[in-house]
């Protein structure tokens, strides 16, 4: 299920062929074919990924200096070594944008998990009705634009608009969720609103999976379908939530659209820098251009998250077994 | 033929071990579970009502808090006003997003697979370092190289073209993993063995043999990269200011934020140009359903 594992998996199923081709005739033939099929994405990938990063880090080592009164002189480069990472991680701000982020995580992360995959054990259960129309309703948003559900949820948060702060004071009830508590719920439910059928729709394929055989034999030793989920279903696609954890997990650290549209709304409420990568966008478009700060912030992030991938698939390596 | 050995086998059981009393307490009952199912439906299905009804409605329905009421009905005019803002801009905006998602989702779709089919079917030096950097590349998430991306384009002199958007598009090592994946359990190696034997030469052998067999695989492959970058926004909201070049995500973000107490009904037309702008993807994922799920599960299942 780990990335690494899936190499072994794949470099299994590929050792075959690969006994076959290396003894083979015409091995120039085979050389050449592979260089140029592999060659576009490498292209690619290196024009795309490897070049912006690296740029980055060196553009990230320079500042901006202006000269004359005003920059009247215009600006040059001076080469400040590390001082831009420095400023960047004792920036509050930029530290804070992580607390929040994990905050946000051990919030958007659990409901997700839990809620899409009770969705997805009740669709699986037999007496669940009307399985493709619901399992459609609870996929659209998926399919939503990121942009547009935060957009959408925003219209539906302000009170005065709201349908659900309507209902709320007919009864009596005066609802807001836009206030300093309400902010990481707001976010959080934004990014449930669109990853509960997704996520359902991995559980559900996985349970769909599982040999009758071993459900069938549970049941006949007694296990009700409530245990039949709980101690047989759910450990056996622990390999899918697992994956679909890290997926949610390193998404969570990219979040960028929902307190966009909040700052955007209030920007008391959600602060430009709530997340690192709405401090980096600030920081290169927020007015300041300021360029090797807006890097720093990005590579940082990219460091992170890329070792937060490695260290949960290194982590998630012993008890995943599918 | 496995399912009928296993009932059989319990009926057998069940006769020396009677357990029905136990069974029946725990079991889901079908009112509550449907109950909740259904809750969950409508927590997913009720703000694209609300979407839907705002955008064929008029602006007091939302700024009262009352679109809902179905009294404030306006569709024809705001169907006029989404094709009539700013010089009818959302049929460009449309056709961008076509021309990105629909073109970018093929080429990176062959690209993916192409790099694919030669990790799995042969044997070159630094194989597996040039699989290890897929790897990194797939735990690196796009948008953490967004920005610096925008740098290394704007001094090239490429940022605000339409380039800019699309060759980004292209890339996705996830895609790649996935392909690697496919043509393992797609493409048995005696077919190549044997088109080799017919004297086919090896780029020949992928065009005919192998993108055939891995035509699932690209369907997969191509369905997923679409929606991505039909749904991106970040890479167009740093990469472009000329809003010819927009994408329907970032044309309607941009309208939503000019929406003011001036031109409240902007928001009505926000509303119905985000629905004509997920129907492409109804479409598709509805229609290529089993592509999809066989996606899903390679990713995570296997």
């Amino acid at each position: 299920m780990t990335s690494i594992r899936l190499t072994q998996d794949v470099r299994a199923a590929g050792n075959a062929s690969r006994a076959r081709t290396s003894g083979a005739p015409g091995r120039r033939g085979i050389g050449r074919a592979a260089l140029a099929l592999i060659l576009p994405f490498f292209v690619l990938f290196t024009l795309v990924t490897i070049l912006p990063i690296v740029y980055s880090l060196y553009l990230s080592l320079f500042r901006e200096k202006q000269n004359g009164l005003y920059g009247a002189g215009g600006t040059t480069q001076v080469f400040v070594g590390l001082a831009n990472f420095v400023q960047v991680l004792s920036d509050p701000q930029y530290v804070n944008g992580y607390l929040n982020i994990v905050v946000y995580v051990l919030i958007y992360v659990p409901v997700l998990m839990v809620g899409a995959m009770a969705v997805a054990l009740f669709l699986d259960s037999a007496v669940a009705r009307l399985k493709r129309t619901l399992q459609f309703s609870l996929f659209v948003p998926h399919l939503v634009p990121g942009i547009v559900a935060s957009l959408l949820w925003l219209y539906l948060y302000i009170p005065q608009i709201s349908p659900f702060a309507k209902a709320l004071r007919s009864v009596g009830v005066e609802g807001n969720i836009l206030t300093p508590g309400g902010v990481f719920p707001s976010i959080a439910n934004i990014g449930i609103w669109a990853g509960l059928g997704y996520n359902m729709v991995i559980f559900y394929a996985a349970l769909q999976a599982i040999p009758r055989e071993l459900i069938e034999a549970a049941r006949i030793d007694g296990a009700g379908g409530f245990r039949v989920a709980i101690s047989v279903k759910v450990p056996l696609i622990r390999g899918s939530v697992g994956l679909a954890m890290l997926f949610s997990a390193v998404g969570a650290l990219q979040v960028f659209t929902e307190p966009l549209i909040l700052h955007q709304y209030s920007p008391g409420l959600v602060s430009s820098g709530w997340s690192p990568n709405l401090y980096a966008y600030t920081q290169a478009f927020g007015g300041g251009h300021n360029y090797p700060l807006a890097a720093c912030a990005s590579l940082v992030l990219a460091v992170f998250s890329a070792l937060l991938s490695f260290l949960v698939t290194r982590f998630a390596k012993p008890w995943s077994s599918r | 033929m496995s399912a009928n050995i296993a009932s059989a086998d319990t009926t057998l059981r069940r006769r020396r071990f009677p357990t029905t009393g136990r069974t029946r307490r725990f079991s889901f009952s079908a009112i509550p579970v449907n109950v909740i199912l259904f809750l969950a439906a409508a927590y997913t299905f009720i703000p694209l009502l609300w979407m839907l009804f705002a955008g064929l409605e008029n602006a007091s329905a939302i700024s009262q808090g009352d679109v809902f009421s179905f009294a404030h009905f306006r569709v024809a005019g705001n169907f006029a006003d989404l094709f009539g803002q700013d010089n009818g801009i959302y049929a460009r905006w449309y056709a961008n997003s076509i021309l990105y998602a629909g073109l970018g989702a093929v080429v990176c779709a062959l690209v993916c697979l192409a790099a694919g089919y030669a990790f799995d079917k042969y044997d070159f030096r630094g194989k597996e370092t040039l699989f290890g950097l897929v790897l990194i590349g797939v735990l690196v998430p796009a948008a953490a190289t967004t920005l610096p991306l925008y740098l290394l384009a704007s001094k090239v002199g490429l940022a605000n073209t339409y380039l800019a958007v699309f060759i980004p598009s292209l890339v996705n090592p996830f895609g790649v993993y996935l392909a690697r994946v496919f043509s393992a359990s797609y493409i048995p190696d005696e077919v190549i063995e044997a088109a080799r034997m017919d004297g086919a030469s090896e780029l020949q052998i992928f065009r005919r043999v192998g993108l055939r067999l891995l035509s699932p695989g690209f369907a997969t492959i191509m369905l997923f990269q679409f929606s991505a970058i039909w749904n991106g926004f970040l890479l167009p909201l740093v990469m472009l200011t000329d809003n010819r070049l927009f994408p329907v995500s970032l044309g309607l973000y941009t309208w939503n934020t000019q929406a003011t107490v001036q031109n409240p009904s902007l928001v009505n037309v926000v509303m119905i140009g985000s629905l004509l702008a997920i129907v492409p993807l109804v479409i598709a994922f509805v229609s290529l359903q089993r592509f999809w799920k066989a996606g899903l599960t390679a990713g995570s299942v296997k």
